[in-house]
């Protein structure tokens, strides 16, 4: 990788310390992390060779939930992302500088790590009022992106604002807020990975970086460019409710028998069947609860469009986000809220998706 | 050129060099400002401009009330949940529905987790570099900053030497790779900064401790609200059941084990204000005792609403005094022996303007105020005659025109400031114990560690100018993180006593089905947000949204001139600051960011007709 920043190594060089304090240090340190011998020439290698990858995290129409998500994670910590794994050096929440240093960080990046940084981006770029509905440095929001594409290797999509536009561009969209891939497309040819969720879950948002760190790759992405690793299974599939919806055991209403008992929120409107998440599986808050096992059902906030598919609490999810027209009650039986109608609804879902999954391999 | 002075007594002269600050960072949301400083580099005009409009209220209209706290929920992921309580809490005023008294006290027990945790990463995240300097620290004597530590917060167990060495050595390794991150192209040899290196040090480590902590008190929220940021609500209760000890109780949203996890949260809370958020404002606010600009309206021209009443007053009203813990009302021209009654019903109290927004009202209206409920907003995006630049490339806004997405609100046609320092001054005069005790001693104990610094130092006792700076604004948020913490105790012991006397409704359903509503109905829902007071307004009409309005902290305090050319407590509080290097605007960031910004708050608009606005066709 050749880069105008100074690796680990140089800055040692740069305080006067010789070559072979350096490899000293490197053996110190492997013995330090009980690592044989042969690791001290990995250390020394990687700390020669591989600063922290910068990384530009751009702020457009959001609510900084991505952020705010981001700093609980709790494996990595959130600190040890920032000071050993990252170069986060522009963040307009956490960042020490402002107007014109902080403007500064952008020209120097693109300048010294042209084609290496990675391009975060938490929140979506306004179409109307000429763009400055959403105005950084007195320009539109837009601009700044675009510029910061263009040089950036690969685009991380955070959240659903970025991914899919999410709450500002539910209907009618007063400002014509559109996402990172559709501003970008015809402009701009770059990766982009979408971790939508508003916000998505903190373990998965430092998992997709540590991953492209560790593993000097890009993750798998499913077809709509979301990371396999966290997104290809329904909320549904894992949930710990499961159960009472195969027995038919479903809280009717509020505060209910049901409810107290921990079954199933298929009938106040859960979205779990339909929701492509990690929330049942790597749970929210260092795993301690997700939104079904704290009572509510899911919204499904990490599914495109979810603003503007009906009632969280109705019960009619429409999964056209498959180019499908029809309600899980349509596709079952039109009959009285029993268990037969949710499992038979529930069955035409998995169907319908297992046919349409078929269709995109 | 010109110099004018505004009807709340602010001489504003724009004629000297002209400073811009966008983005101002550290906050949540889009934010610009500018100031002109004077031949001393002395403020002596200032502009606020919000720079970032999303219009969630028009997103509203014609969807279903229930589903409301969703959608304004994401107004803010830094505030999470409290715009979403305002929401429910209008839809169950507007219907007239009372919730159970669990579900009040969980409710209230989330608002004061969300308390403490914003103020907590407020403090340390966003404004802490303000006063801090992480270079400087590398300077420290681990050892001195043990024993200062000692000095400031003797309970706080993680203080010994070798803690502080391992943490400055990290610093030190991450600052010497040469990649400074979040730290880069900060202002870090300007004379601003006043601590010590082992104050620097001290502050630092605890910068991480707090990153460390946020992380768990929001789990409270995780417990109720399944997540967070945006935890779950819903319209009529709680959606989390409690079942104590009945089948099955193991799988349910609130059991023993839950309940006992949250008390272990709150008692880690309580403890991290304790020792280490209270001590450390008052450390920093010893070292720049001498900085006391920043004040503006805060300590004479204020307003909240009043929070935390008992469940007995929700629920049956007010019986005399209220019992408030954070008593609600305004303080106008510094009079605090005079506390005046708020109602955000009243037509009269809460207006908003947009003569200096880029929003129009109809004709012959443009510099009324409107009331929440009668609000109406349509977008228009208009730069002044005299602005530099284009309108997509501005160089310097005129803001003798229009030059904000903040309206401006008033309170019977008065600029205020609302926010914790609000609060406290309200609960002071009024005489609430707790707030009374935490002031004077922390007064007591801001001289305390003065003296020790500078033995000549004269005691500070003028209590207005104290709390009416940047400094006193910080310290009153601490102090309400503190409080918060402490009331959670409460909450906590009141929500096992009421389930041990045979309670554990969460919810009620009876007004759930839109059928049962009345054709129209109107609202009103308030919050002690973490920034200030806030309240939703909403008006159903056939069981749907009819009009909906936000009016939140940051359009009181970030709010442009209004009609009368009152300028709001953002510019106010800039007025008169000295920079010591004007192109580096520290001072300017410290005393914005003692307000604690949340610009996606701010700016929130609804158009009355709830026409379409114009569509731009993207390909």
């Amino acid at each position: 990788m050749s880069s105008s920043v100074e690796t680990f190594y140089e800055v040692m060089r740069r305080q006067g310390i010789t070559r072979r304090s350096f490899l000293k240090y490197c053996s110190l340190t492997a013995a330090a992390l009980g690592l044989g011998p042969a690791y001290a020439n990995k250390i020394a290698h990687a700390m020669e060779t591989k600063p922290r990858t910068p990384v530009i995290w751009l702020h457009g129409q959001e609510c900084t939930c991505c952020s705010e998500s981001f700093i609980r994670s709790a494996h990595p910590l959130a600190k040890d992302v920032v000071l050993s794994m990252i170069s986060l050096d522009y963040d307009d929440l956490l960042m020490a500088a402002a107007g014109h240093q902080a403007e500064a960080i952008l020209e120097e990046t693109v300048e010294k790590h042209k084609g290496n940084y990675i391009l975060a981006v938490e929140g979506n770029a306004p179409m109307n009022q000429e763009g400055m509905s959403c105005s950084i440095a007195g320009k539109p929001f837009s601009e700044q992106l675009l510029e910061m594409a263009e040089h950036c290797k690969v685009i991380i999509s955070w959240g659903s604002c970025a991914s899919w536009g999410c709450v500002q561009a539910a209907k009618p969209n007063p400002t014509q807020s559109i996402p990172v891939h559709t501003f970008l497309a015809g402009k701009v040819d770059k990766p982009i990975i979408k971790v939508p969720g508003c916000p998505p879950i903190a373990e998965v948002m430092t998992g997709v970086i540590t991953y492209m760190l560790t593993f000097d790759r890009l993750p798998e992405l499913d077809r709509q460019g979301r990371p396999k690793m966290f997104y290809s299974q329904r909320i549904h599939d894992k949930c710990y409710r499961r159960p009472h919806f195969d027995a038919g055991q479903f809280v009717e209403s509020w505060d209910d028998e049901g409810a107290r008992k921990g079954y199933c929120l298929y009938k106040v409107g859960c979205k779990g069947p339909t929701t492509y998440n990690a929330c049942s599986t790597v749970r929210w808050n260092e795993g301690t609860s997700f939104p079904i096992q704290a009572g509510h059902g899911c919204i499904g906030c990490s599914e495109e469009g979810f603003w503007d598919k009906g009632s969280f609490y109705s019960r009619d999810i429409e999964i056209n986000a498959f180019g499908i027209e029809a309600r899980a009650d349509d596709v079952g039986v039109a009959a009285a809220a029993t268990l037969g109608v949710a499992v038979a609804a529930h069955a035409a879902i998995s169907a319908v998706k297992a046919a349409q999954k078929k269709g995109d391999e | 050129m010109s110099v004018l002075v505004t009807p709340n007594n602010y001489k504003m002269d724009n004629s000297g060099k002209r400073i811009v600050v966008d983005p101002v960072t550290r906050i949540e949301g889009h934010m610009r400002c500018e100031v002109n400083v004077d031949e001393n580099n002395v403020i002596q005009n200032a502009v606020s401009t919000g720079t970032m409009w999303r219009g969630l209220e028009v997103i509203l209209r014609g969807r279903d009330p229930r589903d409301a706290w969703a959608f304004v929920e994401r107004i803010c992921g830094v505030c999470t949940g409290c715009h979403a309580l305002a929401s429910v809490r209008s839809v169950e005023d507007a219907l007239g529905i009372i919730i159970p008294k669990n579900a009040y006290l969980i409710r209230e027990i989330m608002a004061k987790t969300l308390q403490v945790h914003d103020h907590i990463v407020h403090f340390y995240h966003l404004h802490a570099l303000d006063w801090v300097n992480p270079v400087n620290a590398l300077k420290a004597d681990p050892k001195a900053t043990s024993s200062l530590q000692q000095l400031v917060s003797p309970s706080h167990p993680k203080s010994s030497p070798g803690y502080f060495k391992d943490i400055q050595t990290r610093i030190r390794k991450f600052i010497e790779s040469g990649q400074l991150g979040i730290f880069k192209n900060g202002y870090w040899d300007n004379p601003a900064y006043k601590l010590s290196p082992e104050a620097d040090l001290m502050a630092l480590t605890h910068y991480l401790e707090a990153l460390d902590f946020q992380k768990e008190v929001v789990k409270i929220h995780a417990v109720f609200g399944g997540k967070n940021p945006h935890p779950n609500y819903m319209v009529g209760g709680v959606p989390c059941a409690i079942n104590m000890d009945g089948d099955m109780s193991a799988g349910a949203p609130v059991n023993m084990e839950r309940l006992n996890f949250v008390k272990a949260r709150i008692d880690e809370a309580c403890a991290f204000n304790t020792n280490v958020y209270v001590p450390d404002v008052i450390a920093i606010a010893a070292y720049y005792k001498d900085w006391m600009y920043g004040g503006g309206i805060g300590a004479t021209d204020l307003m909240d609403y009043g929070a935390y009443q008992s469940y007995e007053e929700y629920a049956l009203g007010k019986d005399g005094k209220t019992t408030a813990k954070l008593p609600g009302g305004a303080i106008i021209g510094g009079d605090w022996s005079t506390v005046h009654p708020v109602d955000p019903k009243d037509p009269e109290q809460v207006q908003e303007f947009v003569t200096h927004s880029w929003y129009d009202y109809p004709e012959g209206m443009e510099d009324k105020g409107l009331h929440p409920w009668d609000g109406i907003t349509e977008a228009n995006y208009k730069l002044g005659d005299k602005t530099v630049g284009t309108s997509t490339n501005v160089q310097y806004l005129d803001e003798s025109a229009k030059y904000s997405w903040i309206k401006s609100p008033r309170w019977r046609g008065h600029a205020v400031e609302v926010g914790p320092l609000s609060r406290y001054i309200l609960g002071y005069v009024q005489g609430n114990e707790y707030i009374v005790k935490q002031v004077d001693s922390s007064l007591v104990r801001f001289n305390a560690v003065c003296k020790i610094l500078d033995p000549a130092h004269q005691d500070v006792t003028d209590l207005k100018a104290f709390l009416g700076s940047t400094l006193g604004r910080t310290l009153a948020r601490a102090l309400e993180s503190e409080y918060c913490a402490e009331m959670m105790v409460d909450d906590w012991h009141s929500l096992i006593e009421n389930i041990k006397n045979g309670d554990s409704s969460t919810a009620n359903t009876e007004k759930w089905d839109p059928e049962t509503w009345p054709d129209e109905a109107r609202g009103v829902g308030v919050v002690a947000a973490p920034r200030g007071a806030m309240a939703h307004w909403i008006v159903i009409k056939n069981g749907k949204i009819a009009n909906y309005q936000c009016v939140v902290p940051t359009t009181w305090n970030g709010s442009p001139r209004d009609a009368k050319g009152n300028i709001g407590a953002f510019e106010a509080s800039l007025m008169g600051t000295p920079m010591a290097r004007p192109e580096e605007p520290v001072e300017i960031l410290r005393t914005l960011h003692s307000f604690d910004p949340c610009l996606a708050c701010s700016t929130h608009v609804m158009s009355e007709e709830g026409e379409e606005m114009a569509v731009v066709t993207v390909r």
